[in-house]
C-alpha cells in the first residue's frame, strides 16, 4: 500500500518538530544538479552531488556520522535550501548556516576553517591555503581535504585552484567547478 | 559496538520498507480516518526507540507490534474493547514465531506479545518496552509472568 503524500509529509514534519532525528535530509535542485543536503540539530552536515540515483550509500554515511535516525525531512534543511537558492540566484555571497563538522580530523577542520574565509568571486591556490592553515608544505594534503569536502559549495573548495591558475580538480567534477566560478564572476 | 550499530539501517530505509504495511494494518484495525493519526504515532514511537535497538533484525515484527499497540491504545481511548494482540501470525510467517504460536495463543495479549518478542524474536526488554509502549521493567514482568503461566499449563 502506498502511503498518501500528505500523510507521509505530516509524519516527516512531526519527526523534525519532535526533534527525534539524528539527521534530516532532502534533495535540493540547483544549476549544478540535484544536491543531497543533510543537517543535524548542530548544523549542516553534508552536501553531496550524487543525489540523482540511489541515495542508500549517502544515507549509510550520514548514519555512521550522526546516528541511525536519518530521515528525508524537507523541514530539517529548509534554511539550507533557502540560502542555496539565494546563492544560485546571485543574491547571496556567503553562507550564514551553522555547520556540523563532527567526525573530521583536526587538520581537516583547520583547513576547512581557512577555506570558509576565501571570499566570493576570488580564488586561492592549494599552497596558499596550506600556508594559511599553518603548514605551507601541505598543499597535497590540502588537495585531499578539498576532494573530500563534506560541504561543497557552502565551504567553497571550488575557489581553490592550481598555482598556474588552472582548475586542477573537483570532487563534483570540473564542469561544476567551472560553473560555480563563472557564477561568482571569478572566471569569464 | 560499531559493527552492531552499523547493522541497523538508516531510519529512512526502515520507514520506506514498512510504511505501507503498517498503514494497511492500521486501516484494517481502525478504519481510514483514525488510521492516519495512528500511523504517525507508530513511526514516532519507533523513532524514539530506534537508536537504542541493539541490532537490525526482526524490524518488521517490531514495527507491526508497535502499530498493533497503537491501535489498541486508540480503541481504549475511544472506550471500545481492545482486540487481541498481536496480528503477527497473519503478517509474518517466521518459524520462530510459528513455533511459539500454538503455545502462546491463549495468553493474555500483553504477556503473549512480550513472550513472543522475547523468545521468538530475541528482542531485548528495551525494544519490547518500546514496542508495547511500556517500561522495560513492565516488559520483563509481562514476559516472565507469561512464561510462568505457560509452565503452569504445561504441568
Amino acid at each position: 500500500m502506498t502511503v498518501p503524500t500528505d500523510l507521509d509529509r505530516r509524519f516527516r514534519d512531526a519527526a523534525v518538530q519532535a526533534r527525534l532525528l539524528d539527521a534530516g535530509y532532502d534533495v535540493v535542485d540547483s544549476p549544478v544538479g540535484p544536491l543531497l543536503v543533510a543537517a543535524t540539530e548542530q548544523g549542516l552536515l553534508r552536501v553531496s552531488f550524487d543525489a540523482g540515483g540511489d541515495p542508500a550509500e549517502s544515507l549509510e554515511q550520514i548514519a555512521r556520522l550522526a546516528g541511525p535516525r536519518v530521515l528525508r525531512a524537507p523541514r530539517a534543511v529548509s534554511a539550507a535550501r533557502l540560502e542555496l537558492d539565494e546563492y544560485f540566484a546571485g543574491r547571496r555571497r556567503g553562507f550564514d548556516l551553522p555547520i556540523d563538522l563532527r567526525g573530521q580530523a583536526p587538520f581537516t577542520v583547520s583547513v576547512l576553517g581557512e577555506l570558509a574565509k576565501v571570499p566570493y568571486g576570488h580564488t586561492r591556490t592549494y599552497g596558499e591555503l596550506a600556508a594559511r592553515a599553518g603548514n605551507p608544505s601541505a598543499a597535497r594534503a590540502v588537495g585531499t581535504v578539498m576532494n573530500r569536502n563534506p560541504l561543497p559549495i557552502v565551504l567553497p573548495c571550488h575557489r581553490i585552484v592550481g598555482s598556474s591558475g588552472s582548475l586542477v580538480g573537483y570532487g563534483g567534477g570540473l564542469e561544476r567547478k567551472e560553473l560555480l566560478l563563472r557564477l561568482e564572476g571569478a572566471i569569464l | 559496538m560499531m559493527d552492531a550499530v552499523a547493522t541497523i539501517p538508516p531510519f529512512e530505509t526502515f520507514y520506506a520498507e514498512h510504511a505501507g504495511e503498517v498503514l494497511r494494518l492500521l486501516r484494517r484495525r481502525l478504519g481510514r480516518d483514525r488510521a492516519d493519526d495512528a500511523f504517525q504515532e507508530t513511526f514516532l514511537r519507533a523513532l524514539r526507540a530506534y537508536d537504542r535497538l541493539g541490532h537490525g533484525e526482526h524490524l518488521r515484527a517490531w514495527v507491526l507490534t508497535i502499530a498493533t499497540r497503537v491501535a489498541i491504545d486508540t480503541h481504549r481511548r475511544a472506550g471500545e474493547p481492545a482486540a487481541e494482540l498481536p496480528e503477527l501470525p497473519h503478517a509474518d510467517g517466521r518459524p520462530a514465531y510459528e513455533e511459539l504460536a500454538f503455545l502462546t495463543d491463549a495468553l493474555p495479549p500483553k504477556e503473549r506479545a512480550a513472550v513472543v518478542l522475547r523468545y521468538g524474536y530475541d528482542l531485548d526488554y528495551d525494544q519490547i518496552a518500546a514496542a508495547l509502549g511500556s517500561s522495560s521493567d513492565a516488559a520483563r514482568q509481562a514476559a516472565s509472568s507469561g512464561v510462568r503461566r505457560l509452565r503452569r499449563r504445561a504441568t
